[in-house]
């Protein structure tokens, strides 16, 4: 069947690039001071998280996350830089863009990316919009509601819909879209824009929504963590339906719905594919 | 249709090597001159979208008296170490003057005494600094368009610069090392130790490398570099734009900027010049500096710091 309109294919490449430089980038920026608080202000003595490298030689690196401290030497606090030496920051070279510590540069990559975020992302919604590809893919139809709990046991035992049912997307599938698309990506939005002092001079309620300037950095650090869970989940499962059918999918637009029943669960490691 | 064990090690593996490859090429490109000023369109268009959306007199938030930080962080400079600066804080900036110039019609001269005495306002505003952190303090001062009024603009008017006291790179870069404490006005040091030692470098390859070579004057390989900053006539009319004397009530500390600090509330902490001695009315900052209107601009920071 034919699944995935250009636009809709485009867009979710344009999107999945955008979201990893975002990523990358944002950690970069976080780097420059690796500590959250909550409020109006930063209270120094009382973050919620903050990562640090102590004075040891080598350096041990540290995360403090709501009171308890955690020796993540290595990945947070102190980590092997580009030059082999150890470095005091927060993410790992690897997590960031640019990899070396570079807060102007990091802003650079993440406000670019952002815009092309955003236009990218109002293209997909007004295209899905007139379409009815969103609809298509966001909202539940009533029988799917109502087989709620038989979709949340397809998912544990990874036995996913076959035939007929496989042509529109699952109740969870639609739901996790939906949350993605109308609550995560808005916030991370608002909540950016909320750290812009510009911004909170023209629109006031973007502190009232998120309670102050640093829980809205706080906020966006925190959808940023959803966002790559939505990820990782969102590409496992994309390998455990069937990797290349989905891959052909949002390539080509040609996705193809296997007939013959057969245990999802044999991917793992059956010797017969 | 199914990835055996062997393809799935196979996509991980290829997957790896492609991310590691982007990486270096992410870094390659950001280095490259031409994309670099392609992502800087990102923040071109920061400028306009704000610039669109602010009105003139469009205030930044503030805040009551409970609100002020108990300790508000100081960060960069924090003790110019200038002679000259030292002699006048030494005097409690009895003999400061602030000196307003460049394109007016009527250039002054001012003691901290008598700036003390024109109309002031006060506010209690949140700074944040383009670290990510932020302190709320409440600031009294003279607002620039007393000042800029006063002096009397000429037409060709379209920046204001301010000269501060305080000298960044006495021709070795500032120590990064692990705290930010050392740093300027705003990033550096924890945020980017390097970015400073990049920048020392470019300059005295740029601009006195030449001079070295030939003459041989330049003792330690470069000529201090003094703190500057620049806003345009928007920001510098802006009602919250004030030069400030006090900080929560009390004479500005040295740390905070004494004698006088630049506050543009609606801008980022690197904006916020401390220990401004001067300020010039110009018409293009091209050739202050290394021309991109600040001490921070001219490390890679953007001139608009709305965001």
């Amino acid at each position: 069947m034919f699944r995935h309109p250009v636009v809709i294919r485009v867009t979710h490449w344009v999107n999945a690039l955008c979201l990893l430089v975002l990523l990358m980038s944002g950690l970069q920026i976080f780097n420059a001071h690796p500590a959250l608080y909550w409020g109006k202000v930063s209270t120094f003595d009382t973050p919620l998280l903050a990562m640090s490298a102590t004075e040891d030689e080598p350096p041990k690196g540290t995360t403090m996350v709501l009171g308890r401290t955690f020796d993540t030497t290595g990945y947070l606090g102190s980590s092997t830089g580009a030059d082999g030496e150890p470095a005091d920051r927060g993410f790992p070279a690897w997590a960031t863009l640019p990899s070396d510590q570079d807060l102007t540069g990091g802003r650079s990559w993440h406000f670019f990316f952002a815009w092309a975020f955003v236009l990218n992302g109002a293209l997909y919604l007004i295209y899905g919009l007139l379409s009815g590809q969103l609809r298509f893919r966001v909202v539940p139809q009533r029988d799917q509601i109502q087989r709620f709990g038989a979709s949340i046991w397809e998912h544990l035992t990874l036995r996913f819909p076959q035939g007929d049912e496989a042509k529109r997307y699952n109740v969870i599938q639609k739901l996790t879209y939906a949350i993605v698309l109308f609550v995560l990506l808005p916030v991370q939005v608002l909540a950016g824009l909320a750290m812009s002092p510009a911004m909170d001079a023209a629109f006031p309620f973007l502190l009232t929504l998120f309670d102050g300037r640093q829980s809205a950095r706080t906020v966006h650090f925190v959808v940023a963590a959803l966002l790559v869970l939505f990820v990782v989940v969102h590409v496992a499962l994309v390998l455990l339906s069937g990797f290349w059918n989905n891959m052909r999918g949002m390539l080509t637009g040609w996705f193809v719905i296997e007939r013959k029943v057969e245990p999802a669960a044999s991917i793992e490691g059956d010797p017969r594919s | 249709m199914k990835g055996s064990p062997n393809r799935r090690s196979l996509l991980l593996g290829a997957s790896a090597t492609a991310a590691a490859a982007m990486l270096v090429g992410c870094d390659r490109l950001g280095n490259a001159e031409w994309f670099r000023r392609t992502l800087k369109t990102g923040e071109d268009a920061n400028m306009f979208v704000q610039r669109l959306l602010l009105g003139e007199v469009t205030l930044a938030p503030e805040y009551a008296e409970a609100d002020i930080s108990p300790w508000f962080k100081p960060n960069g400079t924090e003790d110019p170490p200038d002679k000259d600066y030292k002699a006048l804080a030494k005097g409690k900036f009895a003999k400061y003057h602030l000196e307003v110039g460049g394109h007016v019609e009527e250039p002054f001269k001012l003691s901290l005494a008598d700036l003390r005495k024109l109309p002031a306002r006060t506010q209690i505003t949140r700074h944040d600094c383009v670290e990510g952190w932020s302190a709320i303090g409440k600031w009294t001062g003279v607002p620039l368009a007393e000042l800029l009024n006063r002096a009397r603009l000429k037409p060709q008017a379209r920046y204001v610069v301010f000269h501060c006291a305080d000298t960044m790179d006495q021709g070795n870069p500032l120590e990064g090392g692990g705290d930010d404490e050392e740093t300027d006005e705003v990033p550096a040091g924890n945020a980017n130790p390097s970015m400073t030692k990049q920048s020392g470098g470019d300059e005295n390859r740029k601009d006195y490398g030449g001079q070295q070579a030939t003459v041989g004057t330049a003792v330690s390989g470069g000529t201090p570099v003094r703190f500057y900053e620049s806003i345009d006539l928007v920001d510098a009319f802006h009602p919250q734009t004030i030069l400030a004397y006090n900080m929560n009530g009390e004479a500005l500390p040295v740390s905070n900027g004494a004698p006088l600090r630049l506050r543009v509330e609606r801008s980022l902490g690197y904006k916020q010049a401390k220990y401004v001695m001067r300020i010039e009315v110009v018409e293009s900052f091209a050739h202050i500096g290394e021309g991109k209107g600040g001490y921070w601009e001219d490390q890679g920071y953007a001139w608009y710091a709305g965001i």
